[in-house]
Order: structure tokens, then C-alpha cells, then sequence
């Protein structure tokens, strides 16, 4: 058991890289961005990439750059709401559920099942169907299709954890069940659930892109990277920058979060 | 065989009921009225009776649920807004295209994973399997539709191998399946690089080995037997997000497959056509997950005496 040291492995810094320059990215949107990144230009339309545009620029001229900048932001807000309404949701439930057991645990595994059917991205048309197509759409599709994630991963480590003799001898001095479920249970599930957030960020983030790609995402003018995919897709054989640039960034995001992820579940197992 | 088969079909029902109540019943929980919410600013005290009388909104909601899920299974599947066309024509007519795709998909991501994932497994130190191993990192992570636009970038507009989608004839098919498949693929790779691997290290694998079976023996007939059966049960969860990815790649390639329809569905507020496409699509998901675990049963008689 290693555990100071192998914070470092390869993957995480690898994951570490590639999250921090996106942060970086998105972070420095805020304070600059070398053009206005609704401010169209005609004249400079389908440019590719120079010193003037380092990205280039799309069909209404608009710095592809300064886009990607800002159009990293929603995708993140979005991911880390999202998951951790599903998280919160789903780790209260699964933790109930595996010290109650009986008829509720039932209940909410069959309801998990029916939920797990359902793919988020289903979800979402369907919510975009009756609602505007908008941020609230991913969010609460992203952020319900985590809830039964959460909740089978926290219920099957909590059933783990309540057979332990720490549990035992917490219950024999009186303790409630509902100390047992977040001082003693829920810190020891700390590792398996970082683990599991750091996955679903890259979900959600997929889901994201995928939705604004679609058209029923992200809505314009609010920059995204799912839809400069969508609009750059008809000029692709003219400008295939503004079709690999976005999408490389939505990959690197989803790479990162991935290994990210990874690393942690190498540094338990170790 | 028949406890584990009724235990599966039983699960499979209920989830399948769960399923339904919850695509239907969402959308009437949510806040607002949906007549209203799908006419939008728009509309007209004439349209909006209309449209409540056509959804039946003055009965109670699990009325309706009953009746639309009773008429479901009995492919009674009501009028698209819109078309003003029979659901059940609208599907017949993209869904050979999109199971298809789909299907083809399975195939092949099954038929690249497998050796690959044997090789990573059999030669972890050598240089082609780390690339694969990187490979299949990285094929996990990019989002299917900027794979599906690099592929038409290459092989459509660089090198003018194949058409950029269409789906008049086969060939044209070929893209859309390929972007479809390499994303699951790159999952099974690694799940059946793992499975086999853990099998590997077994004391039986180490018996086989030491009453000098030949390598070849001891891989396939000892190690990947065991080792692949996990792959089965991911494979059947692979085959929902495939299924999902179609809606995606549709859109790339602008194949007028069920995606499409759901998509403009979505898009034109249709609720009755994508209430029923998505359970559809659920449906279906069901149903692969159902063959899987029965096939898996059939596998591996442990889960049978279990």
C-alpha cells in the first residue's frame, strides 16, 4: 500500500494535463479572449488557422479561438450540476437502502433498473420535447440518469462496509442508523465514489455535446462545442479546422476525466 | 434452466413496465401543462381545446397511461401531430435502416474486439498491444459524431474512397457502421483484455500449463472460455448505447433512420411520435438485454444452479 506517493502515476498525470489545460481554457475565457466571440466579420470568413486566428475562423467569420474559450464553460457548469444533483440523489438513496433493506431496497433497485433502461440522451429528447430545447433539459436528464449509478455503487459498498466489526461495535454503543450512514459508512466510500464522479463527468460532458450537437442542446448565441460541431458540419469539405478543433477539445475533456478516473481506481487496488 | 429463464422474463416485464410508466408519466409530472408547453406562444384557444382533446388531457394521467400502454403492445400506436400519419407507418419506414446499421455495428465491434483483446491480453508487453491498449483508451473517449465527421473528412473528401453517407445503397452504409462500431468496440477490447487476463492468472490456467498443454490449448479452450463470459453481459449493455449512438450517427451521415424521426419529433414537439419511439427504443434495448442474459445462462451453467 502506497498511497502518498502514487497520487503521480502516469495516467493521472496524463488526466491531470489534460483537465488542467481545459480549466486553464475556460478560466482564462473569463478575463480574455482575443476577439469578441459573437462579433461576426464577413469579410474574414472560412480563414484557416494563422497568426491573426490561431483556430481560424467559421463561416460568419467569428474567431474560432475565442470560441472555444467560451464555449467550454457551459459544458463544465453543466457536467459538474448535473452529476452531482445525480451523486447527491443517489448516494442518500443508496446509503438508505442498504441499511434498511427489505421492501424500500427492493422498491428503489427496481426503480433503478427501469431508470438504468432509459439512456440519458432518450431522456433528454424526451424532456426537450415538452420543455424548450436548453441547459435545464441536460441537466436534468444528465443529473436523473446518474441517480441509479450512485445508488447501486453506494448500496453495494454500504452492504460491504455494514458487515465490518467497526459498524458492529458502533450500532452495540448505541450509535442511530443515521450516524452509521454518514459518519462512519460514507467516508470509507470516499475513494469508490471520487472514482465514480470523475467518470460520469465525462458522461455528462458526452451527453452534453452529443445534445448540442443534435441541435437540442446548448442553444445558440451561447457558444458550445457541441454546437460549433453541428454548424462547422456544412462547410466541413471547405473548412475542416472548425469541424476538428471543438471536437478535439470535447475528446481531450473526456479523455482527461476518464484517466482521471482510472488513475484512482489503480491507486485502491494497488 | 427454466428458474433462471422465468426469473430473467420476469425481471424483463417488470422493468419494461417501469420503463414505460416513466417515459409517459415524466412528462406529466413536470411542471406545466403539456398541451400548452408544446403549443408554445403561439397558439390558439381553438388549438390548444384541440390538442387537449387529442392527448385526452381531461382524463386522469394513469388512465391514459394505461390505455396508451395497453395500445402500445397492441401496436395501436396513435397519429403523429404533424405527419397526420399512422405512427406505426412512419416506423416501418426507418426502422429496417437503423436495426440494421445497429446490428452491423454489434458484429463488428464483436469481431474487432475479441482478437483484440485476446492479443492485449496474451502479449501485455509487446509494442502493437500497448498501441491497441492506447487505442482502445482513446477510442472510449471521442464523441461519436466528430468520429463520424473525421471519418467523412478522410476516407470521403481527402481520398474520395467511399460516399459520405446516403443510404440508396450499401456502400454508403459502410461509414456510418464503422463510426457506430469503433467507440463499443474499444469498450469490449478492454473488457475482454481484463476478462481474459484475470482468467490467466488462475491456478487451474497454471495446472494446464504445467501437464504441458500446448500455449494455444490453454488460451482458448482454458483462459477465454471463462474469460469472455463477461464480455457477454457488457456487450448486451453496449447494444443500448448503440442504439442511442444511431441517433447520433444518423445525423452525420443524414440517414433517415428512426433517429431522424425522433429528432424531428423533438424538434416539432411531436409528443405522441417520441413518447413511442423512445419506449420503442427502449424496448428494443430491453429485448437485446433479455438475449443476452439468456444466452449467458445458456453459457455458463453457474447462473443456472445459482
Amino acid at each position: 500500500m502506497i498511497k502518498g506517493n502514487s497520487f503521480m502515476t502516469k495516467r493521472n498525470v496524463w488526466g491531470i494535463i489534460a483537465i488542467g489545460l481545459v480549466m486553464f481554457m475556460t478560466l482564462l475565457g473569463y478575463f480574455y479572449t482575443p476577439y469578441d466571440p459573437s462579433q461576426t466579420a464577413v469579410l474574414s470568413r472560412l480563414q484557416p488557422p494563422s497568426l491573426q486566428h490561431p483556430f481560424g475562423t467559421d463561416h460568419f467569420g467569428r474567431d474560432i479561438f475565442s470560441r472555444v474559450l467560451v464555449g467550454g464553460r457551459v459544458s463544465l457548469f453543466c457536467g459538474l450540476a448535473s452529476v452531482s444533483m445525480g451523486a447527491a440523489v443517489g448516494v442518500f438513496l443508496g446509503l438508505w437502502s442498504g441499511f434498511q433493506g427489505g421492501f424500500w431496497d427492493e422498491v428503489s433497485m427496481r426503480l433503478s433498473d427501469g431508470l438504468q433502461a432509459l439512456p440519458a440522451i432518450l431522456l433528454a429528447l424526451l424532456l426537450a420535447t415538452v420543455w424548450q430545447p436548453g441547459v435545464a433539459v441536460i441537466l436534468w436528464s444528465v443529473a436523473i440518469g446518474n441517480v441509479p449509478i450512485f445508488l447501486r455503487l453506494t448500496r453495494t459498498q454500504t452492504l460491504k462496509i455494514k458487515a465490518q466489526p467497526y459498524l458492529e461495535a458502533s450500532r452495540a454503543l448505541g450509535a442511530s442508523d443515521f450516524r452509521m450512514m454518514f459518519c462512519h459508512t460514507l467516508p470509507n466510500l470516499k475513494d469508490a465514489l471520487l472514482v465514480q464522479f470523475s467518470l460520469s463527468l465525462a458522461g455528462a460532458i458526452l451527453v452534453e455535446a452529443s445534445l448540442s450537437y443534435l441541435g437540442v442542446g446548448i442553444q445558440p448565441p451561447q457558444p458550445s462545442w457541441g454546437r460549433m460541431l453541428r454548424d462547422a458540419q456544412s462547410f466541413a469539405s471547405l473548412a475542416p479546422w472548425a469541424v476538428l478543433i471543438p471536437g478535439f477539445f470535447i475528446a481531450l475533456t473526456i479523455i482527461g476525466f476518464n484517466l482521471l478516473g482510472d488513475s484512482w481506481i489503480h491507486r485502491r487496488y494497488r | 434452466m427454466s428458474r433462471y429463464f422465468w426469473q430473467k422474463t420476469v425481471s424483463f416485464m417488470l422493468t419494461a413496465l417501469l420503463v414505460s410508466a416513466i417515459t409517459f408519466l415524466i412528462v406529466q409530472i413536470l411542471p406545466g401543462d403539456p398541451a400548452l408547453l408544446l403549443l408554445g406562444t403561439e397558439g390558439s384557444p381553438q388549438a390548444y381545446e384541440q390538442l387537449r382533446n387529442e392527448l385526452q388531457l381531461h382524463r386522469p394521467a394513469l388512465v391514459r397511461y394505461f390505455s396508451w400502454f395497453s395500445g402500445f403492445f397492441q401496436g395501436k400506436w396513435g397519429s403523429s401531430l404533424r405527419y397526420s400519419l399512422p405512427v406505426t407507418q412512419l416506423v416501418a419506414e426507418a426502422i429496417p435502416l437503423s436495426v440494421g446499421i445497429a446490428l452491423c455495428a454489434v458484429v463488428l465491434a464483436l469481431t474487432l474486439a475479441i482478437p483484440a483483446g485476446i492479443f492485449v491480453a496474451s502479449n501485455p508487453q509487446s509494442r502493437v498491444a500497448q498501441v491497441l491498449a492506447a487505442g482502445s483508451q482513446i477510442g472510449m473517449a471521442i464523441p461519436q459524431f466528430w468520429l463520424g465527421l473525421l471519418l467523412i473528412q478522410v476516407f470521403a473528401v481527402r481520398f474520395t474512397l467511399l460516399p459520405a453517407g446516403g443510404s440508396d445503397d450499401l456502400v454508403g452504409l459502410i461509414l456510418p457502421v464503422f463510426t457506430l462500431a469503433l467507440p463499443r468496440a474499444a469498450v469490449l477490447t478492454r473488457f475482454v483484455n481484463v476478462g481474459l487476463s484475470e482468467a490467466l492468472e488462475e491456478d487451474y490456467i497454471r495446472t494446464a500449463k504445467g501437464k504441458g498443454l500446448p500455449w494455444r490449448t490453454v488460451l482458448y479452450k482454458h483462459a477465454l472460455r471463462n474469460g469472455i463470459l463477461g464480455v457477454f453481459t457488457v456487450a448486451g449493455l453496449q447494444f443500448a448505447q448503440l442504439l442511442a449512438g444511431t441517433i447520433v450517427v444518423e445525423q452525420v451521415f443524414a440517414l433517415p433512420g428512426v433517429g431522424q424521426l425522433l429528432l424531428a419529433g423533438v424538434l416539432q414537439r411531436d409528443l405522441p411520435l417520441v413518447q413511442t419511439l423512445v419506449m420503442l427504443i427502449v424496448f428494443l434495448i430491453l429485448i437485446f438485454n433479455l438475449l443476452f442474459d439468456l444466452c449467458l445462462g445458456f453459457l455458463d451453467p453457474r447462473l443456472r444452479y445459482d
